[in-house]
C-alpha cells in the first residue's frame, strides 16, 4: 500500500500573497482597467484586477493577467542606440542618454528653425495623446497623430458629426436595463473587460444578443443569433432596417422632434449656394415648420413642427423637413430588404424579422425609471422612458471606405428608435456628448519656423474654410489629413505618412519621429513597401527621409529602420494619465480619468517616453515647456500632469484639484493630486446624480454641471444631426461655390461622398478594379488574447496563439477543391502571401479571414528564427496596398474618403493551393532582423516563480 | 495503487457557463500567473522564445464548433482538474503522491513522492493532468489551495484565480456537496451536467449548457396603422401626424 501523499504535504494555505501591492493602470491593451500588482522582493508575484476600478470591477482579461511575462520580455531595449550601418542592417551602437537627447535636440532644433511642417511626429496605440499632440502643436508642426486614423476614425467621426458620441471610449450599451442589444463587427474588440461583462450580464437577465460579423468567433460565438453578413456590406443592412421601420411606421417621432434635427428645414435651391443648408434665422439659429405659425426657431419650446412637406419661406426659399428627405431617401426601392439581401448575402425575410424585433422591444417594450428630470426647455418630467434596444459597433464596419456612411447610418437608426442615451438603450459616457462637431477647426495653417500652432491639431472641420489645404487645394500636412482627400481626417492619417514621406507628397521632411508604432511591420498596410520607403536613398546616398528617430520599450520590427532608439519603460514602470484632455475613462455613469504609477523599478538604462518628450521640449525652448529664464518648466512628466494648465484651472486630471484637492475638473494644481490618486488606487471618478444619468444632450442639469466641471464650454441642447451640415458644405464646394475649391480630380469625389445623409457604396477599392479574379473578401481580427496588446510577443500568450492560418468556409473550400491544412496563397491585385487553410463552419461564405498581427519577422522580438510566429505566422497586410489602384493623377490613399480611416477591410482575394513543394513556410519572409547590441539572450526554459523561497 | 479516503461532504469545485464564455483565456493566463509561484510552482515554459512552445497549463480553453452552417455554434470549453469523486489518477498512483484531500476533496499531488511515471494522466481521461520536464513531476490544478482558505486575501476574493478574474462571470466556486450552496443552485437551475459520466469517476466539477435563445415577437406592428401594403406613399401618413414637444 503506498503511503498517503497529503499525510506528509507541505501546504501553506495562508501565505502573503507578497510584500507589497501597488495599484495602477493596465496597458496590455487600450481597455484601461485598474490594476492592483502583487510584489515580492521587487518582483511581480501577481496582478489582479482592481475591484473598486469602474472600468474592470476587479476583473481581468488573459492579456492583463499575461502580463508578468511583457514586463519581463527579453526583447526589452537595454539603453539610447545611435545606428551606425545601414537601415535596417541592425548595425547600432549603445550611447549614453546625454548624448541621444543631444542628437535628437540638434535634428530637431534645426527642423523647428527653419520649417517645423518637417517634423512628422506620430504615435501609435498612445495613450498620452493629450501630451503628444500638444508637444506637436508647441513644436509648431502639424503633423502629428497617433493610430486613430488606420483603427477606428470612421467610428468616431461617424458618432461625433452626429450624435456627439460614439461607441467604446465614447458610449456604451446601458448594461443594466438594454432587452436586445445588435453588434456590428465587433469581433473580440474594443472594448475588453466591459464588453465580456456586459454580455454576461444581459445574458443573465434574458436579453437578446444579435451579432452582425462576417465571422462567428469571441463575442458572435456567444450571441443568441450570428448574422453572418459579407463584409462591407453593414451600412447596406442598417439603410434596409430603417426602411423597414419607416415603411411600417415604426418610427420614434416624439424623440426625432424633441432630440434631433428631423425638424429642421433645410433650403431646396439646386444649383444654388445655399442649397441643401438649413433655413436660419439673421442669428443663423435654423427654423422649423410649426403647424399653427409657419417658420419659427427650430428651438422653440411648444414647436409642433410639420415632418413632411415642401413650404416657400416669407423671403422665398423652398424649404423642406430633414425628416421628409430623411425618410424619402431610405423608403427608396434599393434599401428594401429584398434589394439589398444577395450584397449583404443576408435573407430579405431575415432582415425584415430583424427589423420587426427591434421595433418590437423598442415600441411594445418601453422601459420606464421613476427618476425625476428636467429638459433643456425647462419642463419637468416626472420619469425617465427609454427604448431597452442597444447597439455596439467597432471596426469591423469602421475599417472599410464606406465605413464613416454606415456608422452614421447605425446612429441614425438609433436615432429613429429614439434610442440615444434613453433608459435602455445606448449611453453616453462622460464627457460625452459633445457638441456636434466640437470646437474650432484643426491647427496647422500658417506654420512658421520657431511658433507654436494655436490649438488642437487633431480638431473638427466644420466646412471647406477649416481645410489645411493650400489655396490650389494641395495639403498642408505630410498625411493628407483634413484635405480634400479626406475632409474630416480628425485622427490623420498613419498609414499614408511614410509612403507620402518618401514621395516628397506634398514635400519632403527632414525627420520622422514615432512612438510605439509597428510601421515598419503590422501596423503597415504593405509593409514591404513602407520598409523601402524608410530605406529609400537620394542618388547621392542621403536617405530621402534624412532623420528617423523611434521609442519603444521592445526590440519591434520598426526599429532596425531608425537612426536613433529613445527605449521606453513597460506600463508598469511609469507614470501616465488616462486624461480627462483625451480619452478619459468615463462611462454612463459619470466622468472619470486615471493615471499609471510606476511600481517597478527599471532595471536598464530606459527612460519614459513621456519624461523625455518633456524634456526635449525644454531643450528646444518650446513655450509651454520652458520657464521664462530659459530652463526647463517641468521636472518630469509627474511634474506636468500636476502643474500643466491647458486653460486656467484645467489640467490633465480632473480629480482633486485645487490646493486642498476639494475641486473637480476645474481648480488650481493640486501639488498632492498624484498622492490623491494613488490613495484612491490611481483613478478619479464623479457620480453623476439619478436626474442627470439619461437624455443628456437635452438634459438641463446634466449640461450645466457638465460645463461647470469643464467638460464643455456651453449648456445648450446638443441637437443630434441626421441632416450633416459640413458634409454638405463641402459637397457644394464641389459644386463650385465658394472660395475654397477641390482640385478637379478631387471634385466629383467629394461630391459624391460628402452626402448630408447615409449612403451606401460599394468600397473604393473594389470599385476601382477588376475584382472578378478576387472572388473572397479578406479580412483581420486580433484574437481576444492579444487584440490591441501591443508589446505583442508574450512567453505565454505566444503558446495561446503562435502561428496563424487563413479560415475559410468548409461548404466554400470543399466546392474550390481545398482542404483542411492546405497550404495555399492567397494573392489580391498588389501581392500574394502564403498561409496555411483551416476550414470553419462559421464564416460567411465569400470571406477569408486570420488573426492579425502574430506573424512576426525572424529576429525580432528575440524570438528565434525558427520560432512559428516567422515561419507560419503569416501577416495579410503583405497583400493590402497602401494606395487605390492606380488612377489619372495623384495616387489616393486606399481609405474612407471622408475621414481617410484605412480600409483594411476592403481587400478581395483568390485562394489557390500552393504548388507541390512550396508548403510548410510561409512566404514573404523578409531577411532576418539582428538584435540591438547587449540584448540578453532569451532562456531556453522559463521557470518564473518568485515565491520559490517560501516553500 | 493508491487509496481513496472515505469520501467527505463537501465537494470544492467549480462551475463552469458555457453561455457566457467567450475563450477570452483569462482564466488560463491568471491561473498561469498565481500558480507559477503558487503551491505547486513553477508552471515551467519550454522554449519559451522559440520553437515549440509549450508550457504547464492547469486551465486550458479549447475552442471548436458543433453543427453545421449558421446552425451551429463556436464553443470555447475551459478545461481543468475536474476534482473527481473518484478519481483514476489517484488510484492509479504508485507511490501515494497523487492523493485526494477528505475534508473538501480537492485532487492534488505531492511533488516529493512523485516519480514522474505519468500513470495518472494515461489513466484521467479529461486530460487535466501536467507533466512538468523540467522538474519530472506531476502538476494539476490545485483549486487554489492557497487562495481559498488564505486569511491574507479579502474574504470576496478567497475563490480560485480563474473565478475571480473570469470577465464574462462564466466560472462560479462552491461546494457542491452542499445542495444549498449557490453553486448547486445554480447547477439545479441551468440544468449543469457533468462530463462523460459514463466513465464512472463521478467529476465534482459541473457545466452550464448554453441557454434556448429568448423570443422575441417579430409579428407585425400591433398597433400600426394600415398595412404597409395599403399605403402608396408612406410619407403621407406624416403629413397630418401632430407631434410636440
Amino acid at each position: 500500500m503506498p503511503a498517503d501523499g497529503g499525510a506528509t504535504d507541505r501546504i501553506i494555505t495562508s501565505a502573503p500573497i507578497g510584500d507589497e501591492v501597488k495599484t495602477t493602470t493596465c496597458y496590455m491593451c487600450a481597455c484601461r482597467c485598474g490594476i492592483r500588482v502583487h510584489l515580492k522582493d521587487g518582483r511581480v508575484r501577481y496582478i489582479e484586477g482592481n475591484p473598486d476600478h469602474p472600468v474592470n470591477k476587479g476583473v481581468l482579461c488573459g492579456k492583463g493577467s499575461a502580463g508578468i511575462m511583457t514586463q519581463y520580455s527579453p526583447a526589452r531595449l537595454q539603453a539610447p542606440l545611435k545606428r551606425v550601418g545601414p537601415r535596417g542592417s541592425g548595425e547600432y551602437a549603445e550611447i549614453s542618454w546625454d548624448e541621444a537627447m543631444e542628437i535628437a535636440t540638434g535634428w530637431l532644433k534645426h527642423v523647428r528653425e527653419t520649417d517645423p511642417r518637417k517634423l512628422a511626429f506620430f504615435t501609435g496605440r498612445d495613450q498620452s495623446q493629450s501630451l503628444t499632440g500638444f508637444w506637436a502643436a508647441q513644436f509648431g508642426t502639424p503633423n502629428f497623430a497617433a493610430h486613430g486614423g488606420f483603427c477606428s476614425v470612421n467610428m468616431a467621426a461617424g458618432g461625433l458629426y452626429t450624435i456627439g458620441g460614439s461607441f467604446w471610449e465614447f458610449g456604451e450599451p446601458d448594461w443594466e436595463h438594454s432587452k436586445y442589444l445588435m453588434i456590428f463587427g465587433v469581433a473580440e474588440d474594443h472594448d475588453s473587460n466591459p464588453i465580456k461583462t456586459g454580455l454576461a450580464a444581459l445574458k443573465k437577465r434574458g436579453s437578446k444578443i444579435v451579432s452582425v460579423n462576417p465571422v462567428r468567433t469571441g463575442y458572435s460565438a456567444i450571441a443568441d443569433e450570428w448574422v453572418g453578413i459579407r463584409p462591407g456590406t453593414d451600412g447596406l443592412f442598417i439603410m434596409a432596417l430603417i426602411h423597414e421601420l419607416i415603411r411600417t411606421d415604426r418610427v420614434d417621432g416624439e424623440f426625432l422632434v424633441r432630440y434631433t434635427n428631423a425638424p429642421w428645414l433645410v433650403v431646396r435651391n439646386p444649383g444654388g449656394a445655399d442649397d441643401g443648408l438649413f433655413a436660419r434665422d439673421a442669428d443663423g439659429k435654423p427654423l422649423a415648420w410649426d403647424r399653427a405659425r409657419g417658420a419659427i426657431l427650430a428651438e422653440t419650446a411648444d414647436l409642433s413642427p410639420v415632418l413632411v412637406g415642401e413650404f416657400t419661406l416669407p423671403d422665398g426659399r423652398r424649404v423642406q423637413p430633414v425628416f421628409h428627405l430623411m425618410a424619402e431617401r431610405y423608403l427608396g426601392a434599393e434599401y428594401a430588404p429584398e434589394a439589398v439581401a444577395e450584397r449583404c448575402g443576408l435573407d430579405a425575410d431575415r432582415i425584415r424579422r430583424l427589423a420587426a424585433e427591434i421595433a418590437d422591444i423598442a415600441f411594445n417594450h418601453p422601459l420606464t425609471l421613476d427618476i425625476p428630470w428636467t429638459d433643456v426647455w425647462g419642463r419637468k418630467h416626472g420619469t425617465m422612458v427609454g427604448r431597452p434596444i442597444s447597439f455596439h459597433a467597432m471596426r469591423g464596419i469602421s475599417a472599410h471606405s464606406n465605413g464613416f456612411h454606415t456608422c452614421r447610418a447605425l446612429h441614425l437608426l438609433q436615432m429613429i428608435l429614439g434610442a440615444v442615451d434613453t433608459p435602455g438603450s445606448w449611453r453616453y459616457k462622460s464627457p460625452f456628448p459633445r457638441p456636434i462637431p466640437p470646437g474650432p477647426g484643426p491647427a496647422g495653417k500658417g506654420a512658421k519656423p520657431n511658433t507654436p500652432l494655436a490649438g488642437n491639431i487633431l480638431s473638427f472641420t466644420h466646412g471647406p474654410d477649416d481645410l489645411l489645404v493650400e489655396d490650389d487645394g494641395t495639403p498642408l500636412r505630410i498625411d493628407h489629413s483634413f484635405s480634400w482627400e479626406a475632409p474630416l481626417g480628425l485622427h490623420g492619417m498613419m498609414h499614408t505618412v511614410i509612403g507620402n514621406a518618401a514621395a516628397g507628397n506634398p514635400y519632403k521632411i527632414d525627420t520622422l519621429f514615432m512612438f510605439m508604432a509597428n510601421m515598419a511591420w503590422n501596423s503597415a498596410m504593405n509593409p514591404l513597401e513602407t520598409i523601402a520607403c524608410l530605406t529609400a536613398q537620394e542618388e547621392n546616398g542621403d536617405y530621402v527621409i534624412p532623420h528617423v528617430i523611434y521609442s519603444d520599450a521592445y526590440f519591434s520590427e520598426t526599429v532596425p529602420y531608425a537612426d536613433l532608439i529613445l527605449p521606453d519603460t513597460t506600463y508598469l514602470e511609469r507614470w501616465d494619465a488616462i486624461s480627462i484632455l483625451d480619452r478619459p475613462i468615463g462611462s454612463s455613469h459619470g466622468p472619470g480619468d486615471a493615471i499609471r504609477q510606476p511600481v517597478i523599478r527599471p532595471d536598464r538604462d530606459v527612460r519614459p517616453f513621456q519624461d523625455v518628450l518633456i524634456a526635449l521640449g525644454a531643450r528646444l525652448g518650446l513655450p509651454a515647456f520652458t520657464k521664462e529664464d530659459g530652463s526647463p518648466k517641468f521636472k518630469d512628466y509627474p511634474d506636468y500632469l500636476t502643474n500643466h494648465q491647458r486653460t486656467p484651472g484645467v489640467g490633465p486630471l480632473a480629480g482633486w484639484r485645487g490646493e486642498d484637492g476639494s475641486k473637480k475638473g476645474v481648480g488650481e494644481p493640486n501639488p498632492d493630486q498624484l498622492k490623491r490618486y494613488v490613495e484612491n488606487g490611481c483613478f478619479w471618478r464623479h457620480h453623476l446624480a439619478p436626474e442627470e444619468s439619461y437624455f443628456k444632450h437635452a438634459n438641463a442639469t446634466y449640461l450645466a454641471n457638465s460645463k461647470a466641471m469643464g467638460m464643455q464650454g456651453q449648456s445648450n441642447q446638443i441637437v443630434l444631426q441626421i441632416w450633416s451640415e459640413p458634409l454638405q458644405k463641402f459637397r457644394l464646394a464641389a459644386e463650385g461655390h465658394g472660395a475654397k475649391q477641390p482640385p478637379e480630380h478631387l471634385r466629383e469625389r467629394v461630391r459624391t461622398y460628402c452626402d448630408p445623409l447615409p449612403i451606401w457604396y460599394t468600397p473604393l477599392e473594389q470599385q476601382q478594379h477588376d475584382t472578378e479574379p478576387f472572388p473572397l473578401s479578406a479580412v483581420t481580427q486580433r484574437p481576444m488574447a492579444m487584440y490591441h496588446s501591443w508589446g505583442s510577443m508574450n512567453a505565454w500568450l505566444r503558446q495561446i496563439h503562435g502561428s496563424n492560418k487563413l479560415y475559410m468556409s468548409r461548404e466554400r473550400a470543399t466546392a474550390e477543391g481545398l482542404a483542411q491544412d492546405d497550404w495555399v496563397w492567397v494573392e489580391s491585385r498588389s501581392g500574394r502571401v502564403k498561409a496555411q487553410l483551416s476550414l470553419m463552419e462559421g464564416v460567411n461564405r465569400d470571406t477569408v479571414w486570420t488573426w492579425n498581427a502574430i506573424g512576426k519577422r525572424a529576429g525580432a522580438w528575440m524570438l528565434s528564427p525558427d520560432a512559428a510566429e516567422a515561419q507560419r505566422g503569416f501577416l495579410l497586410n503583405h497583400v493590402i496596398s497602401e494606395w487605390l489602384p492606380a488612377q489619372t493623377g495623384p495616387r489616393l490613399a486606399n481609405a474612407d474618403p471622408v475621414t481617410g480611416q484605412a480600409a483594411w477591410y476592403d481587400l478581395r482575394v483568390k485562394v489557390t493551393k500552393v504548388a507541390p513543394g512550396e508548403e510548410g513556410i510561409t512566404d514573404p519572409l523578409p531577411t532576418m532582423l539582428k538584435p540591438p547590441p547587449d540584448m540578453p539572450a532569451p532562456p531556453d526554459i522559463l521557470r518564473y516563480d518568485v515565491a520559490e523561497t517560501r516553500r | 495503487m493508491t487509496s481513496l479516503p472515505q469520501p467527505g461532504a463537501k465537494k470544492l469545485g467549480l462551475v463552469i457557463d458555457l453561455d457566457t464564455c467567450v475563450g477570452c483565456q483569462a482564466c488560463a493566463t491568471n491561473c498561469k500567473e498565481w500558480n507559477t509561484s503558487g503551491h505547486m510552482g513553477p508552471l515551467p515554459d519550454q522554449h519559451p522564445y522559440s520553437a515549440g512552445q509549450e508550457g504547464v497549463w492547469f486551465n486550458r480553453v479549447h475552442s471548436y464548433e458543433a453543427g453545421d452552417g449558421e446552425a451551429g455554434r463556436t464553443v470555447h470549453f475551459p478545461r481543468s482538474c475536474l476534482h473527481c469523486e473518484t478519481p483514476a489518477c489517484v488510484t492509479v498512483c504508485p507511490t501515494g503522491a497523487s492523493y485526494k484531500r477528505a475534508e473538501d476533496g480537492i485532487v492534488l499531488v505531492n511533488t516529493d513522492m512523485c516519480i514522474g511515471c505519468q500513470l495518472c494522466a494515461w489513466a484521467c481521461p479529461y486530460g487535466a493532468r501536467e507533466f512538468d520536464e523540467d522538474q519530472g513531476v506531476m502538476k494539476k490544478c490545485t483549486l487554489c489551495i492557497d487562495r481559498i482558505y488564505n486569511e491574507e486575501i479579502p474574504e470576496a476574493r478567497r475563490v480560485p484565480a480563474c473565478v475571480s478574474t473570469c470577465p464574462a462571470n462564466a466560472r462560479h466556486f462552491g461546494d457542491l456537496g452542499d445542495p444549498d450552496s449557490d453553486v448547486s443552485k445554480l447547477v439545479a437551475e441551468r440544468g449543469g451536467f457533468e462530463l462523460m459520466p459514463e466513465l464512472g469517476y463521478k467529476p465534482v466539477n459541473r457545466y452550464l449548457p448554453p441557454r434556448r435563445a429568448p423570443k422575441v415577437d417579430a409579428g407585425p406592428p400591433k398597433d400600426a396603422g394600415p398595412l404597409p401594403s395599403q399605403i402608396t406613399n408612406p410619407l403621407l401618413r406624416w403629413v397630418d401626424k401632430v407631434l410636440s414637444r
